[in-house]
């Protein structure tokens, strides 16, 4: 309760409003040092948009900053997804899946979860709460072999499963959730309701989940791009192609470029196509990333 | 932001009086709580348990155990799982290999980890004291790259390290410069970069996000008592995200430990990789390659261990500053 209110109570614009500029030689040498840096972030995916335009001649007889005499984006892009009866898809197909259903089940979860560790004082809240933080603080790819060793004894290695069901678990959101619920979902308001005769479940749904909808974009965020970039869990998990997410779709195409050389501008449109969705997800929901962001890390 | 919404969202459920019902709701509520934190709880708590606690403790019992055979010479026969106790542990910690992969990332979060938030720290501060223009295209760009997956931030900086292809080395090439990103010297720096790359940027946005809960007037105060910008930056913004620094520390000594993606995706291209250059590499390989699940168990409990053990520890040594603030 005392972050929002502390935030709200100082009015930023007025107090931060500089009533000077800094002078012209440090505005030169802020702007030369960002115009570096904005140089060395992007310039790698700049050469990914070169790259995707080129064929696979091109890809090692042309200079890589800059586009061959002839590009052909859109053809090279329909070689990528016609290739293998459009296996592509398939695993883009699949990373949506992964990401999708993991990500949405995560943040229901990590809601009621953290909600209710926000709200409801009960025996054994801390101990389950710690019980959460100790789960942030394993490294998922430790989790990993381990995992694939238990799913594999319950007959549950190599199918959607495998994948989902791990994806699912979001110690870090239900940390956020706690937080974002003690700071946003007044216990006022909930007594009003409970006094009008509302259950508890209607009210987790109709209050809760709407006074914490920024904390759960940044939830959902999170576990998206989380499942989406994650690598290690699917490799240890699955050995049937059809199943696989892009990174390792991506990852066996490079696995056979030795041989077949048209697999590396395969494997470069693949990479251009797969970083597409992400970067229209963040950009759409970047407002809500950062706002989520400040909670997390000010109550750490 | 939620303030807004609770303003907005107040008038909506208008709380009526009731004082006659006062005297009984107190143990009514208790039971009502507890049944209904369960609710909330329990769906969670049973997926940590079967996809965190469950894997763990098989692992630490797979650890204790090895598959014997019991045909003439170890051939043959029949399966069987004996006791082996800190066996497996003991083989991984005298493997010479899985030891210096340790030793590796030990080494590569050393020098990454710092160099990486004291870029992040810059950028957040250069973007704090810039001005407006031009502000929001830097942070898009410099938090791009938190967007590209592990994979395939690997496979183009892969790309770009590679000599027959790289721009980068015909460049360096054309100035004289003789440059081989995936030697045995410089392949783990190489590797740094490609992480540098993927994560300043987030972590500039989580030193942002601090920064901007810092109230204006401490800024105001400063400057009229005439501290120019440097020193309202070392006197006032970086102990004020101190608690940022410390999270974001805290997440990369974690994911330095589980460094896999990118070695996996550069081995093909650099014969100075080998199959246990980092631990978990190392676990990876005696699982599926070694055919060994026994010792892979032992090594990812080892790998988690000093995983825990490395961010406890380093929360211990600036705990008790942080906690008053935080």
């Amino acid at each position: 309760m005392s972050r929002p209110a502390a935030r709200g109570g100082t009015p930023r614009r007025p107090a931060r409003a500089r009533t000077t500029l800094p002078p012209v030689r440090y505005r030169i040498i802020t702007a030369s040092l960002l115009t570096v840096a904005a140089l060395y972030f992007l310039v790698p995916v700049y050469w990914l948009v070169v790259s995707t335009t080129k064929n696979s001649a091109d890809l090692f007889g042309t200079f890589g900053f800059w586009f061959s005499a002839h590009p052909h984006p859109l053809d090279h892009l329909a070689d990528v997804l016609t290739y293998d009866h459009g296996i592509y898809l398939r695993w883009f197909a699949n990373s949506l899946l992964y990401a999708g259903i993991g990500a949405v089940c995560a943040t229901l979860l990590s809601a009621a979860a953290g909600y209710a560790l926000a709200k409801f004082p009960f025996r054994g809240r801390e101990a389950v709460f710690n019980l959460v933080l100790a789960g942030v603080l394993i490294p998922g790819t430790a989790l990993a072999l381990p995992l694939y060793f238990l799913f594999s004894a319950m007959g549950l290695a190599d199918t959607y499963w495998a994948v989902i069901v791990p994806s699912t678990v979001s110690p870090f959101g239900v940390y956020l959730c706690r937080i974002y619920a003690a700071a946003a979902v007044p216990d006022s308001l909930l007594e009003a309701a409970r006094i009008d005769g509302a259950g508890e479940a209607r009210i987790f749904a109709g209050l809760g989940l709407r006074l914490m909808t920024p904390a759960l974009v940044t939830v959902f965020l999170f576990q998206f791009v989380h499942i989406w970039n994650n690598y290690f869990l699917p490799l240890v998990m699955l050995s049937d192609s059809d199943l696989y997410p892009i990174q390792l779709g991506l990852t066996s195409w490079t696995g056979y470029a030795d041989r077949q050389p048209v697999l590396y501008q395969y494997t470069v449109g693949g990479a251009f196509l797969s970083v597409l969705p992400l970067m229209v997800l963040m950009t759409v929901l970047q407002r809500y990333w950062r706002t989520g962001l400040t909670e997390g890390s000010v109550k750490a | 932001m939620s303030r807004d919404t609770l303003s907005r969202a107040a008038p909506a459920a208008p709380g009526r009086p009731a004082p006659r019902r006062r005297p009984r709701r107190a143990t009514r509520t208790e039971a009502r709580n507890a049944r209904a934190a369960a609710c909330f709880v329990l769906p969670f708590l049973a997926l940590f348990g079967l996809c965190f606690l469950a894997p763990i403790g098989y692992a630490v019992h797979q650890s204790l155990y090895r598959t014997e055979r019991t045909g003439p010479l170890g051939l043959g026969g029949q399966e069987h799982e004996a006791f082996a106790g800190l066996a497996n542990y003991a083989h991984a910690l005298s493997d010479g290999q899985f030891l210096a992969g340790f030793g590796r990332v030990l080494l590569f979060g050393a020098v990454q980890i710092p160099l990486m938030l004291v870029l992040a720290t810059t950028l957040a501060l250069l973007l704090e004291s810039a001005s407006a223009r031009g502000v929001t295209f830097f942070r898009s760009a410099f938090f791009l790259p938190y967007g590209v997956p592990g994979v395939i931030a690997s496979i183009l900086w892969g790309f770009l390290y590679v000599p027959g292809i790289s721009p980068l080395v015909k460049i360096a090439g054309a100035l004289g410069w003789d440059v081989d990103f995936l030697s045995r010297g410089s392949v783990l720096w190489a590797i740094a970069n490609i992480v540098v790359w993927q994560f300043t940027g987030y972590n500039m946005l989580v030193l942002i996000a601090q920064l901007k809960a810092v109230p204006g007037e401490l800024y105001e105060a400063a400057r009229i008592d005439g501290a120019n910008a440097w020193q309202v930056a070392r006197h006032i913004k970086l102990p004020l995200i101190r608690p940022a620094l410390v999270l974001t520390t805290v997440f990369s000594i974690i994911g330095t430990l589980q460094l896999f993606a990118e070695p996996m995706v550069l081995r093909p291209l650099a014969s100075s990789i080998d199959s246990g250059f980092t631990p978990n590499l190392h676990a990876y390989s005696e699982a599926f390659v070694g055919n060994n699940p026994h010792v892979a168990a032992a090594e990812a409990v080892l790998l988690a261990l000093v995983a825990c053990g490395l961010s406890f520890g380093f929360l211990r040594l600036v705990g008790g500053r942080t906690k008053d603030r935080g």
